[in-house]
């Protein structure tokens, strides 16, 4: 455990601890291009350069171990002059395009040349010309005048992914950054050297031009990708319609998480949400007549007036399909209103076939809640679970059925949805996006998507996370919980809940079930928790 | 506190006779009223056209001159084959502190240029003249030097530039047809993107400003910049 000195305060550190990690334990932010956390270390980028007591020459900060008794100076005189004399050569061919720049607002070269930086520049040469705008994947554009070589995104598809489409070629000034013969960007992972890149040479083509960075509010949320869980950073833009096309999210990066994502995400979660804003539920809909099973715009209060009789008449004779989609907020109020207020069977739609998972990230449960749901007891049903809930349907022994999120033609086949459409019983759609199932329903509830309602899902080991309130719900959609408390109070339920917020329902999951126990959306804060459960809440399977 | 004993005049005695001095005041009206008839006159025969007849402008015939510095309506400049000079960096649209600017940027076929505005409008109507979007444009691609006052419409709608108003501050509302041929977004489409690069070029024309009128030898100068 050596103890070192940096900036006049003392820490000690383990072995084998360099002086860039022992300066973050300390608070103390050194500059850095080709360090990163998660990757090897290559100390060719030479910004972390460090002042040394004893030392002939500045030391890099990110491949010097820490030793017993060593003194570090990071913001000396000579530390600010050898890291200005390090901006002023990654400038000398740096392009100056930082106006039509996407990485601009978040760009190393930028935050760091306003602070280190030489105001007055000394090169007047000619800048050397590379190739720009070069798609080297499906969602990474690079631009080689932009690149300053530090390598990381070499390192991530050599060290992470393990697919080494990156290489630097040539040497000297002709250094360029590139992909081998053949080779394009298309790993599973792609745009996280986008992450990595400190400058604007490698960025999303899917954010091109889309909206300036100081345009956008972060959220902190989860991916409902697969059943991970990664943590994400929600960028999204609402007073500006004319940028990316009047939609709302605009993109999405992973947030760090040391026991789940690290730093990284899949692109396809990265790049999976247009969903939010795209063939979204925007009023409620009901069926004008039985023959034409034509559907007109209706209202909440028309379809609260209709469906609260119906429900308060059901007596049991109520089948609800629930979504593993759905955050563990929703699934309670389905649980705690439909279930134990109207003794609905509730089944959750099994886990689509043919989801592929992999040994980093993804994982083959594309539902990002199946272990929330498996918490609140309401456990996958048999295989025909669904199917057999929606022959009951059809054979007239549910008056009627309640299904959330999930697409009945996918998992019954269209003739049997018809025959469900067609029947007497009452068949309710309550769900965020248009799928074949809706046109088919008795009445269409609009509900809100989770980064619009705040809510947990649970990620495959058990960890409970908050998904976080981007955004108000588009247009006539609600939250889950307050359409069924509604619908419960309409009903004349004696003991209707009231939850106004989905805080307050998690809450009473907290109340209700051992698993979230002493839980609440404050303690589970940006890294969640672990919910308290002795049984394996992953399938075996998962790795 | 210190008292200042004001004097108020006293009339004299011609004065108070009042009829002589209503006369001589009526004589400097009239010495101005017949030297103005006889100028204007003289004008109309084309006679001592040096000397200005009445201290008014004949507004809107005649124009005050303007100071260079003056802010008045916005124009894009144009580049040689007919695009606009603007790269779509939106820094205008961020420093706007009337929100008046709306720009969507796209992909420039040119991977040197990068950007350009899909659509560029600015609602006056909103706009205080600040002049900001000018100082903070990198490229020198929106100027307020057109030398024109006179902004004013009968509908709200009206007062909204787009990019063929902004690229040719001489078109007022309603724009009639759409000569422009790289792809951008305009009322006359009815909103709908236009036009592309893979048109035949068309002739490069100048920057398609007309001076105005009082104020030719200055604008020659800077639409050459």
């Amino acid at each position: 455990m050596p103890e070192l000195t940096i900036d006049g305060r003392k820490v000690s550190v383990p072995d084998g601890t360099t002086v860039i990690e022992a300066a973050e334990q300390l608070g103390i932010f050194i500059p850095r291009y080709c360090y990163h956390p998660g990757l090897s270390t290559a100390g060719n980028c030479r910004m972390c350069m460090v002042d040394v007591e004893n030392s002939p020459k500045p030391q890099i900060a990110c491949n010097l171990p820490a030793t017993e008794g060593m003194v570090v100076e990071t913001e000396s005189e000579q530390a600010r002059k050898d890291r200005a004399a390090v901006l002023e050569f990654l400038l000398a061919n740096h392009p100056l395009d930082c106006p039509v720049c996407d990485q601009a607002g978040e760009c190393d070269l930028q935050n760091y040349y306003m602070n280190f930086g030489l105001y007055d520049p000394r090169f007047s040469e000619q800048k050397v010309k590379k190739e720009k705008a070069v798609e080297v994947g499906p969602h990474v554009m690079l631009d080689q005048e932009r690149c300053i070589l530090c390598s990381r995104c070499v390192r991530f598809t050599d060290e992470i992914t393990k697919t080494g489409e990156f290489g630097i070629f040539n040497r000297g000034d002709r250094a360029e950054l590139g992909l081998y013969p053949g080779e394009t960007l298309d790993n599973p992972y792609s745009a996280n050297v986008v992450d990595l890149c400190p400058v604007g040479a490698l960025t999303e083509r899917s954010f091109r031009f889309k909206a300036r960075v100081w345009y956008l509010s972060s959220t902190k949320s989860v991916c409902g990708g697969c059943s991970r869980g990664c943590n994400t950073d929600l960028h999204h833009v609402t007073d500006r319609p004319h940028l990316n096309d009047a939609e709302r999210l605009v993109r999405v990066k992973p947030r760090f998480h040391a026991q789940v994502n690290e730093w990284w995400m899949c692109d396809e979660g990265r790049y999976g949400h247009g969903w939010i804003d795209r063939d979204r539920l925007g009023e409620v809909r009901r069926r004008t007549d039985e023959a034409s099973r034509r559907q007109v715009e209706s209202d909440w209060d028309a379809a609260e007036n209709a469906l609260a009789p119906a429900l308060a008449a059901a007596n049991g004779r109520l089948g609800v399909v629930v979504s593993a989609t759905q955050t563990t907020e929703e699934l309670f109020s389905v649980r705690e209103v439909l279930g134990e207020r109207f003794g609905a069977r509730i089944v959750v739609a099994p886990q689509a076939p043919g989801g592929k998972g992999d040994d980093f990230l993804i994982q083959a449960d594309k539902a990002p809640n199946r272990a929330g749901a498996r918490l609140l007891g309401l456990s996958d049903a048999p295989a025909d679970g669904v199917e057999s809930l929606v022959d009951a349907a059809i054979a007239g022994e549910l008056d009627s059925l309640w299904v959330f999120g999930e697409d009945l033609v996918e998992l019954v086949g269209a003739e049997k949805t018809r025959s469900l459409a067609l029947s007497d019983c009452l068949f309710v759609y309550a769900g965020t996006n248009d799928n074949p199932t809706v046109s088919l329903a008795r009445w269409v509830l609009p509900t809100a998507v989770p980064v619009e309602a705040d809510g947990t899902f649970v990620n495959c080991d058990g960890r409970v996370q908050r998904v976080g309130r981007a955004f108000a719900p588009l247009a006539q959609a609600r939250e889950c919980q307050r359409v069924l408390c509604e619908l419960a109070s309409r009903a004349g339920v004696a003991d209707a809940p009231s939850w106004s917020t989905t805080a307050e329902v998690f809450a009473a999951i907290a109340k209700s079930t051992d698993a979230f126990a002493g839980m609440s959306f404050e303690s589970l804060g940006e890294q969640g928790a672990l919910a308290a459960s002795r049984e394996p809440l992953a399938e075996a399977g998962t790795p | 506190m210190a008292v200042k004993v004001v004097q108020r005049p006293q009339l004299t005695f011609w004065e108070k006779l009042y009829i002589p001095q209503v006369l001589c005041g009526l004589r400097i009206t009239f010495r101005h009223f017949f030297r103005n008839l006889f100028l204007h006159i003289a004008h109309r025969f084309g006679r001592r056209t040096g000397e200005r007849a009445g201290v008014t402008y004949q507004y809107p015939e005649e124009l005050r001159p303007l100071f260079s510095r003056l802010r008045t309506r916005h124009r894009l400049m144009v580049r040689e084959n007919g695009a606009p000079r603007c790269v779509g960096c939106m820094l205008c649209e961020t420093v706007c502190p009337a929100k008046c600017i709306t720009i969507v940027p796209d992909e420039h076929p040119d991977p040197d240029v990068e950007k350009f505005p899909v659509r560029f409008d600015i609602n006056l109507g909103v706009c205080v003249y600040c002049g900001y979007c000018v100082e903070v444009c990198p490229e020198d691609a929106i100027r307020m030097d057109t030398g024109i006052l006179d902004i004013a419409a009968t509908s709200r709608d009206a007062m909204k530039l787009d990019i063929h108003e902004l690229m040719n501050p001489q078109l007022r509302k309603p724009v009639a047809s759409c000569e422009l041929d790289f792809p951008h977004q305009c009322e006359v489409h009815g909103g709908e993107v236009r036009g592309s690069w893979t048109q035949p070029a068309a002739v490069a024309h100048e920057p398609r400003m007309k001076p105005s009128k009082l104020r030719t030898s200055d604008l020659d100068s800077r639409s050459s910049a």
